[in-house]
């Protein structure tokens, strides 16, 4: 009889209980069955491997190298995106444009987030006196449209910052300029989402604890209630990569952005609408990339909010 | 109630002060105004050095900011040079009304510049706010009856799609599509740039044909973002008692959704829509810029690009103004729309 008992496998109650999931690998869970996030990782992806690993196969020399009597030739098996009106290859350029673009994109945020970090935490924390001046700084930057305050800015800052060369290759010193710009002039509503979870947290036991004990302001703020709201500040973040790349191309687009000869997504459309019709290739591929990067930036942004904030969970 | 817009309009001057000194700093390094001033050239020093002193610009900052808030006619400006002030000013400054002259277009008020620009900017922008308001409507409303179906889904991805478009994508894209390769296919296309053909006139068949492409390409993005926001709200909506109450006592059901939820679901539309208004008055630079038309975000680019600070601080400011009237305005409607919430005074 106890032979038999034991070839039926039991189970103890360890065994049966899976071990409970982290907050993160919670989120993980509710990232994945977000399908469209992960369609725009993928596509992300991609896109960096397109920009990075594509200088492999194209040298910056071939990118910038022009030759005009090969200008404007259309789309071929030598320049499978054609050529540009003073002859550079057309392809070779969005793998370059693509690395600066999307470093700008990711530079830009890191200024945001950092100086939205800074306000918001200061606003939210100290109140009062200091919460009154750096929010009416906040709404008055916000009652500017953007694209108004990206040009006033562009124009206020343009010439000053020399060319800069990084791992043996040179950059257009506008480059940092207009990181810093995008940053500068994107970083109120997050500023104002940190603003608006410090006055909440604040008001935790936890707080009240660790300044019972004696910890600094700066501890509090940037150990203590800082970690706790870093779910919305990298939602934000998120897609605030998508508006940064956007608004390099807008701005880069007016002539205002990046200079030649480095190339990015935004300053290959620069004058691009004088070739709508004869030249068509000269828009449409830097145009397509720079929607595919913000599309799946936008996929994976909200596929984080999801995973991130148990609150929604509506679609 | 009353003394609840007081208050907001008290706080909104202390506002404006901020944005007018922000900007005027930032204003500072916008180039030369005087070597483009007028189409000439200033080949004399002399002229040059006349002429900087005639507009204030060898003053120190905070004068010339202070001359452009409250004018100058009540001191006098040293005109030839001799360090000695003789004549009297004749600047009334913004707080009484005098936007000042354009530098680029000399001695014109920047309010006639801008006023000149303004209804074709209106016009470009209502018409979209107005399509892309009701186009928002029809798709909002339909997606949230349908939620989870694969009309849904694929409006949605749709959606996501226009809202990451750059302007200029869509721009160009359309351009291409119903300009160019239209007439090419040898069917009718559209016109591209400018308000007119010069050759047909200033009509009103013409101008509407012109809009055309703008408008589309204006609407794309804040029309997926507002059908998102109808299709959230009309969910919302569609699940409370009332609606089940309705539901239950026989009520047909195009009753049930355009009068008993469509009407408080578009509630929150209007607090959109009137934060997004004010912006209009600024136009949309890219698209204007892509089109060739004559508002006032080309304006501003054609003034920024020559330095001509009154107009460019003028555009800005109207802007400043419109954003903090309508905040105040979205507010008191919405209060007055819904009964739910009341200001204390």
């Amino acid at each position: 009889m106890t032979t038999e008992t034991r070839s039926i496998p039991t189970l103890s109650a360890d065994d049966l209980e899976t071990p409970p999931l982290s907050l993160s690998e919670l989120a993980w869970r509710r990232f994945r069955r977000h399908k469209l996030a992960v369609f725009g990782t993928v596509v992300l992806v991609l896109l960096f491997l397109y920009s990075f690993g594509g200088s492999i196969f194209a040298s910056e020399e071939y990118a910038n190298y022009n030759d005009t009597s090969q200008h404007l030739s259309s789309p071929s098996l030598r320049h499978p995106f054609g050529t540009d009106t003073i002859g550079r290859d057309v392809l070779a350029r969005t793998i370059y444009g693509g690395q600066i673009s999307l470093l700008i994109g990711l530079t830009a945020v890191i200024v945001e987030t950092g100086l939205g970090i800074l306000v918001g935490a200061l606003a939210g924390y100290y109140g009062g006196v200091v919460d009154n001046i750096l929010m009416r700084i906040t709404e008055a930057m916000l009652n500017i449209p953007e694209i108004f305050l990206l040009i006033v800015m562009a124009k206020f800052f343009s010439g000053k910052i020399p060319d800069i060369a990084v791992f043996g290759r040179t950059f257009s010193g506008s480059v940092v300029l207009i990181v810093l710009i995008i940053g500068g002039t994107a970083w109120m509503y997050l500023a104002r989402i940190v603003r608006a979870e410090f006055l909440s947290l604040k008001e935790n036991d936890f707080v009240l604890a660790a300044r019972a004990t004696g910890t600094s302001n700066m501890r509090i703020i940037f150990l203590h209630i800082l970690p706790n709201s870093i779910a919305p500040i990298v939602v934000t973040a998120t897609l605030g990569v998508a508006n940064a790349i956007l608004s390099e191309a807008y701005i880069s687009f007016l002539g205002l952005g990046v200079q030649a000869p480095t190339a990015t997504w935004g300053n290959m459309l620069d004058g691009a609408n004088n070739y709508l019709d004869t030249a068509p290739w000269l828009w449409f591929f830097p145009g397509l990339l720079i929607l595919l990067t913000v599309l799946s930036i936008n996929f994976l942004g909200d596929g984080m909010r999801d995973a991130l904030d148990p609150r929604s969970r509506t679609v | 109630m009353s003394r609840y817009i007081i208050r907001r309009f008290l706080q909104g001057i202390p506002l404006l002060f901020i944005i007018s000194i922000m900007l005027f700093v930032l204003m500072m390094n916008m180039g030369d105004p005087i070597s483009t001033m007028g189409g000439r050239s200033m080949v004399r020093p002399e002229d040059r050095a006349r002429l900087t002193r005639q507009l204030g610009l060898d003053k120190p900052i905070y004068i010339q900011y202070f001359y452009w808030l409250v004018g100058n006619d009540w001191t006098k400006v040293d005109l030839n040079g001799d360090g000695v002030p003789e004549t009297a000013g004749t600047r009334h400054g913004i707080l009484r009304g005098d936007f000042g002259t354009s530098l680029v277009n000399r001695g014109v008020p920047v309010l006639q510049v801008i006023w000149e620009r303004l209804p074709n900017t209106l016009l470009l922008m209502l018409a979209s706010e107005v399509v892309v308001v009701l186009g928002a409507m029809l798709v909002g409303i339909y997606s949230a009856l349908r939620q989870y179906s694969v009309w849904d889904h694929i409006i949605t991805a749709l959606l996501f799609i226009g809202y990451s478009m750059p302007i200029f994508f869509i721009a160009l894209l359309s351009m291409y599509i119903f300009a160019v390769l239209f007439k090419r296919w040898g069917l009718p296309y559209l016109p591209t740039v400018g308000m007119f053909d010069p050759q047909v006139g200033k009509t009103t068949g013409q101008v509407m044909l012109h809009m055309i492409l703008p408008v589309l390409s204006m609407s794309i993005v804040s029309f997926a973002s507002y059908s998102r926001y109808i299709r959230s709200t009309m969910l919302e909506v569609m699940g409370q008692d009332y609606i089940r109450t309705a539901k239950s006592k026989g009520l047909p059901r195009p009753d049930i959704i355009f009068v008993h939820a469509l009407k408080n679901a578009s509630l929150p539309i209007v607090t959109v829509v009137g934060l997004d208004l004010p912006f209009l008055l600024g136009g949309a630079v890219v698209t204007e810029r892509i089109f060739a038309w004559p508002g006032t975000g080309r304006l501003f680019l054609d003034h920024v690009t020559r330095g001509d600070l009154p107009v460019v601080m003028g555009i800005l400011m109207l802007i400043a103004v419109a954003v903090v009237v309508f905040q105040i305005i979205t507010d008191v409607t919405y209060a007055w729309l819904d009964p739910r919430i009341r200001y204390e005074a």
